[in-house]
């Protein structure tokens, strides 16, 4: 169990807010923090590895104390039991697959363990290349397993998918779950995807200016109204198009762009940019599955 | 005509004693002023990178003052470590450094600044401390900014003429480095053995640049793995 209460001042390009987080982390799952960019999420990973340091707070982990401003306790990353994945994956240049890893694992590294993690990601013919030879859902899974060499209490994951293309995301994301459920371990996982978080964690904090809106599972978030007889769609207003006495409203829904027919009165405060529900009421809908 | 090689000899000697104490010392300089958040860096940085724009007559100047057996520094060198360096050998290499020690921490620095963050943190997030993090990932990643560092002191040191005459004189064996010693011959109107040095200076300066030029260019694809 993890107990965080810190406060850390954010400054952001266009506003000041403050970060003020009090929660606890159940162990051994994976819990998701989302929300919006600036909302603080990676300043709360890095506070947590000791990269950042908040103004005031504590963090203590499985009983052991990593950071008490009160007490001017703070563990450098360097003591504290955790393993971190970079959006950028952050792989050394200059070593292959091995050295990255070894030199993780440090001089008395359990070589076995290693050669698990790389039988798990099925990396274990690519130990010779260096980073710059393997694509990015290769260098990520070498990312991966390289913050787990050192057997760490706490994973830290950084946006971990957000920088691959759509089927290396879903490759990786089902990966990443049976990896988890296999080592058992701590995860935090920073995403603003909200079908990333929806199918990896079970446990969800929502964040916006700093502060948790929302924490509990992620159905409760996100699939509240799904079951009833709506369905529901968000998106953004594209444009807004007179057609005669009515306007049709373009909305841009994942990849999908809808054509709603609205009134005056619909769009009266409707901008480029807004975002919007869209809700119909359904008494069947059908599922379908798409070719490839 | 027989060719005095001495002057070249030296300045080889001196080159080489430079940018090996430049090595040692600009390397920790330039990590110093990378990583620093000391509010007033740019203090250090301007005096470092003095010797780019003062003229080394200048520079000369002072040090003369400075390294005089009358000056306190230069008394206090001499009565404590009986060492005097105007008109030395070391007092040409002492000169040297300080002249060429921007040549040496920019790049280098410029080097450390350009890796990303997330190399540092994620070293320390595997447990190597600063000093594993700068020995094992930072500088290997750099090679290309040391080598240019390297060079480039070397380089500007054999070019060296006004702060060698100012604070070493011309001591044929002792202080007089090629570029003196084509100045030297030219004053005497001694034109073919001018000819000679200068040539000579020339051709070595550019296969140097050239040998660089093409071992970076190896260095960066090894690093980028093309």
């Amino acid at each position: 169990m993890i107990r965080i209460n810190i406060t850390k001042q954010l400054r952001l390009a266009h506003e000041n807010t403050q970060l003020s987080i009090g929660t606890t982390i159940p162990s051994n799952t994976i819990t998701a923090i989302y929300g919006p960019s600036g909302a603080g999420k990676t300043t709360l990973l890095k506070i947590l590895a000791g990269l950042v340091q908040p103004e005031q707070g504590a963090v203590e982990v499985n009983g052991r104390i990593w950071l008490d401003t009160a007490r001017r306790v703070c563990l450098p990353p360097q003591q504290r039991s955790i393993g971190f994945v970079f959006q950028e994956y952050a792989l050394f240049p200059h070593m292959t697959v091995q050295q990255n890893l070894q030199f993780a694992a440090g001089k008395n590294g359990d070589k076995s363990y290693i050669d698990k993690l790389l039988h798990l990601v099925k990396m274990e013919a690519f130990i010779h290349a260096k980073p710059s030879q393997l694509s990015g859902g290769q260098q990520q899974r070498i990312a991966l397993i390289r913050a787990l060499v050192r057997k760490p209490q706490l994973l830290l994951l950084d946006e971990p998918l957000s920088a691959l293309d759509d089927a290396m995301r879903h490759e990786l994301r089902t990966e990443l779950y049976h990896i988890q459920q296999q080592l058992q371990i701590t995860t935090l996982l920073v995403s603003h995807d909200i079908s990333e978080v929806y199918t990896l964690a079970s446990n969800l904090i929502h964040l916006e200016h700093g502060k948790v809106v929302f924490q509990g599972e992620p159905q409760q978030l996100f699939g509240a109204a799904s079951l009833s007889s709506t369905l529901q769609l968000t998106g953004e207003v594209l444009q807004v198009i007179p057609d005669g006495a009515i306007y049709t409203v373009e909305v841009l829904t994942g990849k999908n762009i809808i054509r709603v027919t609205a009134g005056e009165h619909d769009i009266a405060k409707l901008q480029t940019g807004d975002k919007v529900c869209l809700f119909v009421k359904a008494y069947t809908i059908a599922l379908k599955k798409m070719n490839g | 005509m027989s060719i005095d090689w001495q002057p070249f000899l030296l300045t080889l000697q001196l080159a080489l004693a430079t940018t090996l104490i430049l090595f040692v010392i600009g390397i920790p300089l330039a990590a110093f002023l990378a990583f620093t958040r000391f509010r007033f860096k740019a203090i250090p940085e301007a005096i470092i990178g003095l010797p780019l724009v003062l003229p080394p007559s200048v520079l000369g100047f002072y040090l003369l003052l400075l390294l005089s057996p009358a000056s306190v520094f230069g008394h206090w060198l001499d009565t404590w470590f009986n060492v005097r360096l105007l008109f030395t050998f070391w007092g040409l290499v002492a000169g040297s450094v300080i002249y060429s020690l921007p040549f040496m921490v920019q790049p280098v620095q410029a080097g450390l600044q350009s890796l990303p963050l997330s190399l540092r943190h994620a070293s320390y997030t595997l447990g190597k401390s600063r000093w594993q993090t700068f020995i094992h990932v930072l500088l290997p990643n750099i090679k290309p900014s040391l080598i240019t560092g390297i060079v480039l002191s070397f380089a500007h040191t054999i070019g060296e003429f006004g702060l060698v005459l100012m604070i070493g004189g011309n001591l044929p064996g002792k202080t007089q480095t090629a570029s003196i010693a084509i100045y030297d011959e030219v004053e005497s109107l001694n034109y073919a053995t001018a000819h000679v040095y200068a040539a000579i200076l020339l051709l070595f300066s550019f296969a140097i640049l050239l040998l660089v030029y093409s071992i970076r260019k190896k260095l960066q694809g090894s690093i980028t793995g093309l």
